[in-house]
């Protein structure tokens, strides 16, 4: 009970355990421990667990693409892709920064390297991005056949980020993934869901005004009805139910990378001349 | 040795945490959907769970009544951290499935329970062996709630074909309500159910029994 008894704490005999300099030795001695227990082994394993995000990463890019094969080697499927670096603002190839180490996270907050997204555009909620971004480009005799984007936004608790992979027309659809979020398990993950990723194969993105029109939308995509009401559902994909707002973030993420301050003037070279056409 | 054994047998159906304390039920609901993170998810609680309740019983002499649960908490948090990093650098795609719930076996009422009712007054070896027992009981009806869900939701078992689904050209029209949570909480009420007819002395007394009163007896 009182101070001095726990001078015998190791004899054990008149040892008090519940003495104010018994609970502080405890309190301090096991934080002590277990803090030392839990860094050490956050920076043991930190290399390996990079290594296995980066593997991970190339695995997202080849299966957006749909280039990824059961049992196949990452390292070795992922090296087909061509990465390249695009300033975002003209739209043109740049040679450095590296494509290959370049972190647009980091990048978007050096002063020199990022910049400050304006209110009113910043459609997915990131306040500033890089200037540059790479792309991954996927060839098929030597012809593009597939560019894939990274591209990042809020959801509803965290940043999402992925891979949206466009057709050679610079707008169509052919795959979106994310490779790292935090949304509501069981709701928000299902944006990771195959049947909701499937929904956006096909799709267009752009309107015949060039701006991004495709929309994560309530309920359902209209699947009959007359030529009017079917016109605006290749920009339209089926919201979540009970993840609204992490269904609005993909879309509004993907209309931010794909508008005019996103990769929009990049787009643009691939779009072809005729306007109908999207 | 015999008092070992019981202590590492009991909770595998006598005195099973999920069937017969009903505790752990978050995850068990959470991470069924398929065999393989279930099994992932079984090896880190069974970690967990002896690795800590045998830390507590080492301090137990020393651990003050007032931050006791602090003290469990700690303890516990820091295996489970530990399991989370392990599984990462090991196990990548199967924890990213498991996303917040390897972190959640922190609130598993199994593995605190454990440490405050039996680790608290136990040595070392016993509360150790107390804590796999505990952690392969629960690891036992995980296993089993997954091997029926995905097997009927999915038509496969780790991920290999066992019925062939009428989508791929077989017989079997999934089952999609396996794959939601509510049919995680009707096969555990069936095991439950289950267990009781086979061992009837885990059936409870009723808490209300029905007086039928006489209309006489009323005034």
């Amino acid at each position: 009970m009182s101070d001095n008894t726990n001078t015998q704490a190791e004899k054990g005999t008149k040892f008090s355990r519940d003495s104010v300099k018994n609970t502080l030795t405890v309190a301090i001695g096991l934080s002590l421990v277990c803090s030392i227990l839990v860094a050490s082994t956050a920076i043991v394993l930190k290399p390996i667990q990079l290594k296995n995000e980066e593997l991970f990463r190339q695995k997202i890019i080849l299966e957006v693409a749909g280039l990824m094969q059961p049992d196949g080697d990452i390292e070795a499927l992922f090296s087909n892709i061509e990465p390249r670096m695009v300033e975002l603002a003209s739209g043109d190839y740049v040679d450095t920064p590296d494509p290959r180490s370049f972190n647009a996270v980091v990048a978007a907050k050096d002063p020199q390297l990022g910049l400050a997204i304006p209110a009113d555009l910043d459609l997915g909620v990131i306040r500033r991005r890089a200037i540059y971004a790479p792309v991954y480009l996927v060839r098929k005799d030597r012809e593009i056949e597939q560019i894939i984007l990274p591209v990042y936004g809020s959801g509803l608790w965290s940043t999402m980020f992925g891979y949206l992979a466009l057709a050679n027309d610079g707008t169509t659809v052919t795959g979106l993934r994310f490779y790292s979020h935090a949304e509501t398990p069981g709701l928000g993950d299902k944006i990771d869901h195959p049947a909701w990723r499937q929904q956006w194969v096909g799709k267009t993105v752009h309107g015949p005004d060039g701006l991004p029109r495709i929309e994560v939308i309530r309920g359902l995509v209209l699947t009959s009805g007359t030529p009017e009401q079917l016109s605006s559902t290749k920009y339209q994909i089926d919201g979540l139910s009970g993840a609204t707002l992490t269904g609005r973030g993909v879309g509004k993420l993907v209309q931010y990378w794909t508008g005019p301050h996103g990769f929009g003037p990049y787009l643009k070279n691939f779009w072809k001349s005729d306007e109908t056409s999207r | 040795m015999s008092e070992a054994r019981k202590v590492l047998i009991d909770p595998l159906v006598d005195n099973n945490p999920v069937t017969l304390q009903v505790l752990g039920i978050c995850s068990a609901l959470a991470v069924t959907t398929s065999l393989l993170p279930a099994l992932l998810m079984c090896v880190a609680l069974t970690a967990v769970a002896a690795l800590s309740t045998a830390a507590i019983s080492s301090i137990r002499n020393r651990i003050p009544n007032n931050i006791r649960i602090i003290v469990h908490m700690t303890i516990i948090a820091s295996f489970v951290i530990l399991t989370d990093q392990l599984l990462r650098a090991y196990a990548f795609e199967t924890s990213k499935q498991l996303s917040v719930f390897v972190g959640l076996i922190i609130t598993n009422c199994i593995i605190l329970g454990r440490a405050e009712a039996f680790a608290m007054k136990n040595s070392v070896g016993m509360s150790f062996l107390d804590g796999l027992g505990n952690g392969l009981g629960y690891s036992a009806i995980l296993i089993s709630v997954a091997v029926i869900r995905e097997l009927f939701g999915g038509g496969t078992l780790l991920g290999y074909s066992i019925f062939p689904l009428v989508s791929d050209g077989g017989w079997y029209e999934a089952n999609g309500m396996m794959l939601l949570p509510p049919s995680a909480f009707f096969i555990i009420g069936l095991l439950i159910w289950a267990v009781r007819s086979w061992k009837t002395e885990q059936v409870e007394d009723p808490d209300y029994q029905i007086h039928e009163v006489h209309r006489t007896e009323v005034y």
